[in-house]
């Protein structure tokens, strides 16, 4: 008894709801009991919950209309717990579960008294389509207070303010055949394509699989649907090469086959996935399918019928009547009113009559109803109103009755007078639409078949519709395409269909009757007169909206979905298209394929934003690539700079005086140290390219600016890289290791694009070249033992003779440092005597740390790539990639040393210097500035005037690049570009900021330290 | 989501392994020296966009490294053929036009290939 | 000097020796292989790697004549000797891989450069950059699914394959030596991330590590 009492709308018996175990749920603040097997939606139904939602513009009170994934009013925001907070869930594709909280997601602040009411009161004038666009305009400045008012009001949905607490994956499938949609068809193709041995994919929306077989009346084989959807999936799951995943929307059909399927794992069970001994389960996955064929067996959605008020709660569509009553065992009212263009919506009245209840009409459309179904409900009593329609609901909160009327469907016009019948639900059925969204996800555009009235989907290769998603609708036919279905696409993959049709089960055939083309139901008033006739319930698009939208010019119907919203968000018209489509038809005076379909996108239903990411997040968010020194970085208290992937070490705050060091102060300390005794740079992630072949020293000469047909073995050069554009793209050293062997190193985020650049040129252009590169990045760990003082440590663990004359600066040395085999390079980067050591990377802790061992004496330092940098820069020492942006070339660079004029062959990004852009002279070059001011520390990209006195806006000339303080120097320094600069040495160039102060800075030379170069050769 | 089969590899790979490299066929003038800054330009910078076939030059980058051309629809998105560097496309615009009209229909009466104007406007 | 300088990495004297895994193990820990763990990883530490590259005929001889391997000439082959130390893998139609047991390389490159002779190949030891993970166990597919996009079905992965292929947010190369054994061949900066990646996709099924 109580439980009746409290679920007022519960049957008795019927529906695969468990009514032995009660579950508890909040909607909007109050309790409610449900039962598992329940939806969300059900389970409001069944406790007599009419209002779920205010409408998005006008306001209105909303009811359930749908039991799938079409519902455009029940859309909760889900979460008992602030971090647990889910917005645009369906009720109706919401399983209910014990504790669980849902509020409406529109209403703000109260569903049933509501802010915005009034706005809806004031009637359609007020809101016209386009309604956004005309008042929201002007003043431009005030859009972002009327966007952040209509966003509230609007109540899309918030997002949680603290961490989410769950995870979310993706998972990569392969598979012969994907059947989306677990239905009549689905099943049977899924079946078909099995027992012939493909690796099928079956992927369902909805808690259980079986489609609309789930709420039949229709027998299979003699026994109820049920129990042939039982024996289906058992086979299927008996059989390997089947994955079965239910609950899960397939949400975005991509090319070649690609569809991303969301796997709703736990969110049936909890606010939150459980933790299985104590192990993170993910709450969805986002499977990433790649499939040989795909079979789209999502079948078909009914469409409402258009008719004023039409959006009052107690205004269903027929078939979720019937699957409210069969599958869940609810009965969404007491008094039915069915109003129906065709046969198949009279099984909600038969339903509804099964389960005890009144039906007070059904008012069909066509004049001369005559099928199987229609037979029965007259045999039992019905009464029938032929050639009419519900041209009006009565009620506000919920339909108090049915204003029936004959309409004349060809003049568009009331032609009888208006019978009012006292009811509380209004059925409607417009005809029934097939899912084509995924179909249309690529682009391919639907076709419209005048016999099912409907858009049907034209598949791309290695795509077929099977059943009602291809508008085929009797059970017996959909079973037979849907085995035809996934034969074929088994068949196509190489898999002998060995599927029979006798193996489909009996289903008695059912006479119907043709149906009739209802879209809108005209009124006694014309449609911009009578009251609101909806359209698109979610985006509140009405009739009157599109035929304005048409009466002002829009006459695309992508325009027309543009001016309305119809269609819009998280709908993606899946109720509302065709009828939208068909109005504007009407009010155009053309046919619905004139005016055609707009285009469906991805996502078919809205995909958390966690599902989306997967576990692409947080400390996995992107790769972090770490020397093999990197553990001692972390324990010295390095800060850290990310370059590319690569973690490298920024600079190394040390505790002074019981105070951590300013990055200033460190960076000052490295500096000192290296300029004035050892310091050492972690430089592993330079990159590393090992050149081998007979022609390796000409491929050089082609990639690279500078000559290269002299450098000995033992020998290093620097190289300047260009694209054929002549711009600069990459540097660095190459050594000769033998006469047919080099060591390329490249920047540290250039390595991959350098190594991709030279198998290019090698692959495309040159393949009579005998060269081979391979990456050595990751085998040799680099360390860089730099400053006037850099001989003695490292003269204390290597065999190396480290003398100025035998071990010249640009020689490369073989030897044991640390007892570990190792080439020292002797090149600079600091300006100072430099040693790069490199060692296989497994010893390179090691080498590391016994440099430690034996330069504490020395003071040796290490430092990080803010000290290089500015060790660097003050040697006027480029960054590719900072000073050089892909539109500098080697002279603006005023590297004239390093291009090979007369090289013989024509290297790349020679030719390209002899063009007339290339040859001008204001250009943009590389010079220093030096503020003046020397406590300025210029910002990077600062623009460059010459003349700060000039109107606004200025005459940019130039910008900075590299900008530091050089302790040396105890200034402020910088690299920059500016136009003709190497004409201008010696002049003033002005830098305006953003809060009005201008620097002002002096054109000098790039090297502001040691121009001489004497001191890397101490 | 392209799935690109590798002529070197010898099965399909995920697009996420390849890295495109723009218009298939472009060789560099043999003397650089003796084009005009016209005709240099137009080896640096000018590039065909049709609509319909279209060769492309692509590499597997996360792959064999091997760089290779492969002949797509850009429309459809269809990709027609791969092939190795150093060979000639089988397809081209000038083979799909002497096609015979009813090249789209199929021998699968649910299979259509037709997506002309199938250019939709994105939402 | 010759035209290819040869280079000995490793130390004539024991010196500290830490594998691209060293730090990670450390920092992330090895959680405990336990009778519900479903999934297993292994370093297989330092080992020698060499690139080879080449034309497939004169290399087939030269490794048949040193190692009695040969080499795998179909795209994705992975070929091992008889006591299955040494391997030897197709990354591309003129590149092969070639793993050995740690120290060995240096001779081995040595051996088949004297056999190559003038030929022209390139054959260069990246064994510091790079190391080999194994990962066994009845979920070891769903891990590798969960991180590559490469089909790993038996019938798309049989035994005696390798592959390079994107794997999380970064490349790896996937081996399958027999049927309960897959083996991961990564670079030594991408260590770190691919393990805790690995971490963490098995979590849901116990995963635990071998040290
Ligand atoms: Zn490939």
């Amino acid at each position: 008894m109580s439980q009746s009492a409290k679920q007022p709308n519960r049957l008795a018996a019927g529906g695969c709801v468990d009514r032995n175990h009660t579950l508890n749920f909040t909607f909007n603040g109050q309790a409610y009991t449900g039962h598992p097997g329940d939806t969300l939606a059900s389970a409001l139904l069944a406790n007599g919950v009419d209002l779920v939602n205010r409408s998005f513009k006008y306001s209105r009170p909303r009811g359930i209309v749908a039991a799938g994934s079409e519902e455009p009013n029940a859309v909760v925001q889900l979460g008992a717990s602030e971090a647990a907070q889910v917005p645009n869930v369906r009720a109706t594709q919401q399983a209910l579960y014990e504790g669980l909280v849902a509020h409406s997601t529109n209403g703000w602040p109260d569903v049933q008294k509501d802010l915005m009411g009034w706005i809806g009161k004031l009637g359609a004038p007020f809101m016209p389509p386009g309604f956004y666009y005309k008042t929201f305009m002007a003043p431009a400045s005030m859009w972002m207070t009327y966007e952040k008012y209509i966003r509230k009001t609007a109540g899309l949905g918030r997002s949680p303010t603290e961490t989410d607490p769950d995870i979310y994956d993706h998972m990569s499938q392969h598979c012969d055949v994907l059947v989306i949609g677990a239905g009549p068809a689905g099943l049977a193709a899924a079946l078909a394509s099995a027992r012939a041995g493909a690796r099928v994919i079956l992927a369902d929306e909805q808690e259980a699989m079986g489609g609309s077989l789930l709420d039949s009346r229709e027998c299979l084989d003699d026994r109820p649907a049920g129990q042939w959807i039982a024996d289906a999936l058992a086979e299927l799951e008996r059989l390997e090469n089947v994955t079965l995943l239910p609950r899960t929307t397939a949400n975005g059909y991509h090319d070649h086959n690609f569809v991303t399927l969301h796997e709703r794992r736990t969110e049936h069970l909890a606010d939150s996935a459980p933790s299985i001994e104590g192990r993170r389960q993910p709450r969805s996955r986002l499977h990433r399918v790649r499939a040989g064929q795909v079979v789209l067996a999502t079948g078909a959605h009914e469409r409402p019928l258009v008719y004023a008020n039409n959006d009052v709660p107690g205004n269903l569509l027929a078939g979720a009547v019937s699957t409210y009553i069969r599958r869940y065992g609810v009965i969404p009212g007491r008094r039915l009113v069915l109003t129906t263009s065709n046969d198949h919506a009279y099984r909600a009245a038969l339903d509804w009559l099964d389960a005890g209840h009144d039906v007070v009409a059904i008012a069909d459309a066509r004049e001369t109803p005559d099928g199987e179904l229609v037979e029965q409900a007259r045999a039992r009593g019905i009464r029938i109103i032929p050639g009419s329609a519900v041209i009006e609901a009565s009620g506000s909160k919920r339909v108090t009755g049915a204003r029936i009327a004959r309409i004349d469907r060809e003049a568009f016009k009331v032609i009888g007078p208006v019978e009012t019948l006292d009811c509380d639900t209004i059925a409607s059925s417009g005809g029934y639409s097939p899912v084509i969204h995924l179909a249309s996800h690529t682009g391919a555009r639907p076709s419209w078949n005048e016999t099912i009235l409907g858009f049907v989907p034209n598949t791309v290769k290695g795509v077929a519709a099977a059943g009602g998603a291809r508008g085929i609708y009797p059970l017996a036919d959909v079973l037979a395409d849907g085995a035809d279905a996934g034969a074929k696409a088994a068949a196509s993959q190489g898999f002998e269909a060995v599927f029979e049709t006798t193996a489909l089960p009996r289903v008695p055939a059912i006479r119907e009757g043709e149906a009739c083309a209802l879209y809108q139901v005209p009124h006694e008033k014309t449609t911009l007169r009578a009251p609101k006739q909806f359209v698109d319930l979610q985006n509140d698009v009405t009739a009157a909206a599109i035929e304005l939208a048409t009466r002002e010019g829009f006459e695309s119907i992508e325009h027309v979905k543009r001016y309305t919203a119809m269609g819009f968000g998280t709908d993606q018209g899946k109720l509302g298209n065709i009828n939208g489509m068909a109005i504007a038809a009407r009010c155009l005076g053309r046919s619905i394929p004139e005016v055609g379909t707009t285009v469906f996108r991805p996502n078919y239903t809205p995909v958390t934003f966690g599902a989306v990411v997967g576990r692409h997040c947080r400390e996995l968010f992107d790769p972090e690539r770490y020397t093999a020194m990197h553990q001692w970085h972390v324990e010295q208290g390095a800060e850290f700079e990310d370059v590319g992937q690569w973690k490298r070490p920024w600079y190394y705050p040390r505790h002074v005086n019981g105070r951590l060091e300013s990055m200033h102060e460190a960076v000052v300390r490295e500096c000192r140290a290296v300029r004035e005794r050892v310091g050492i740079l972690d430089a592993s992630t330079l990159g590393k390219i090992d050149i081998q072949g007979p022609d390796a020293r000409e491929f050089l000469g082609r990639v690279y600016t500078n000559k290269w047909a002299k450098l000995a073995p033992g020998r290093v050069r620097y190289g300047l890289m260009c694209k054929d554009d002549g711009m600069v793209m990459d540097d660095g050293t190459t050594s000769c290791l033998g006469e047919n062997h080099f060591l390329m190193t490249t920047t540290s985020g250039g390595a991959a694009a350098v190594l991709e650049w030279l198998e290019m040129w090698h692959q495309t252009e040159w393949p009579e070249l005998d060269v081979y590169f391979t990456s050595v990045t990751d085998h040799w760990a680099t360390m860089t033992v730099t400053g006037p003082e850099a001989r003695k440590p490292l003269a204390e663990i290597t065999d190396i003779d480290l003398d100025r004359e035998s071990f010249k600066f640009m020689d490369w040395r073989e030897g044991n440092v640390a007892d570990v085999p190792a080439r020292v390079f002797r090149i600079s980067f600091t300006g100072e005597l430099a040693f790069e050591i490199n060692v296989q990377a497994n010893y390179a802790m090691h080498v590391w740390k016994t440099l430690f061992e034996h330069g504490d004496k020395y003071g040796l330092t290490p430092y990080g790539t803010e000290t290089m940098h500015v060790l660097r820069a003050e040697k006027g020492f480029i960054i590719a990639g900072q000073d050089t942006d892909g539109s500098v070339t080697p002279e603006d660079l005023g590297m004239y040393w390093a291009i090979g004029y007369d090289k013989p062959f024509p290297w790349i990004g020679k030719r390209a210097l002899s063009r007339s852009d290339t040859r001008r002279t204001d250009r943009k070059q590389l010079v220093g500035l030096r503020p003046a001011d020397p406590a300025v520390v210029l910002q990077e990209g600062a623009q460059i005037v010459f003349d700060p006195q000039q109107a606004i806006p200025m005459t940019m000339v130039g910008h900075v690049t590299s900008s530091y303080y050089s302790p040396t120097l105890e200034s402020g320094f910088a690299l920059a570009v500016v136009k003709g600069g190497h004409q201008r040495l010696g002049e003033t160039v002005y830098l305006p900021m953003a809060d009005g102060t201008i620097h002002e800075a002096e054109i000098v030379g790039t090297q502001f330290v040691d121009p001489e170069g004497e001191r890397q050769n101490v | 989501m392209f799935y690109i089969y590798c002529p070197y590899c010898e099965e399909h790979r995920e697009e996420e392994e390849f890295h495109p490299k723009g218009q298939a066929h472009l060789a560099r003038p043999e003397d650089p020296d003796a084009c005009s800054d016209e005709e240099w330009g137009d080896y640096l910078f000018f590039r065909n966009n049709p609509r319909g076939i279209h060769h492309e030059m692509w590499v597997h980058a996360l792959g064999c490294r091997k760089f290779f051309n492969i002949t797509r629809h850009t429309v459809t998105y269809e990709i027609l053929e791969t092939y190795k560097m150093g060979e000639q496309p089988t397809i081209t615009a000038e083979t799909e036009a002497s096609r015979p009209a009813a090249t789209a229909s199929s021998t699968d009466d649910r299979v259509s290939t037709e997506t002309k104007g199938a250019q939709g406007v994105q939402a | 000097m010759s035209d290819i300088r040869q280079f000995q990495t490793h130390p004539e004297v024991d010196v500290a020796t830490e594998s691209p895994l060293a730090y990670s193990l450390q920092r992330s820990g090895a959680p405990a292989i336990t009778s519900t763990s479903q999934v297993i990883l292994r370093e297989r530490p330092c080992l020698g790697h060499l690139i080879l590259r080449g034309g497939a005929i004169v290399l087939d001889e030269a490794l048949r004549e040193v190692l009695g391997l040969s080499l795998p000439s179909q795209p994705h082959g992975l070929n091992h000797d008889a006591s299955g130390e040494r391997s030897v893998q197709w990354l591309a139609p003129d590149e092969w891989l070639l793993i050995v047991p740690g120290g060995e390389e240096f001779s081995l490159e040595s051996q088949l450069r004297d056999v190559l002779g003038d030929s022209h190949v390139s054959i260069v030891n990246v064994s510091g950059g790079q190391t080999v993970i194994d990962i066994e166990g009845e979920m070891a597919r769903a891990v590798l699914m969960k991180s590559s996009h490469y089909d790993v079905h038996p019938s798309a992965f049989p035994v005696g394959k390798g592959v390079t292929t994107g794997f999380a947010k970064t490349s790896a190369i996937l081996r399958r030596p027999s049927a309960s054994r897959w083996e991961l061949v990564i670079r030594r900066s991408f260590a770190d991330y691919l393990y805790r990646w690995l971490l963490d996709a098995g979590e849901e099924y116990g995963i635990g590590v071998e040290r």
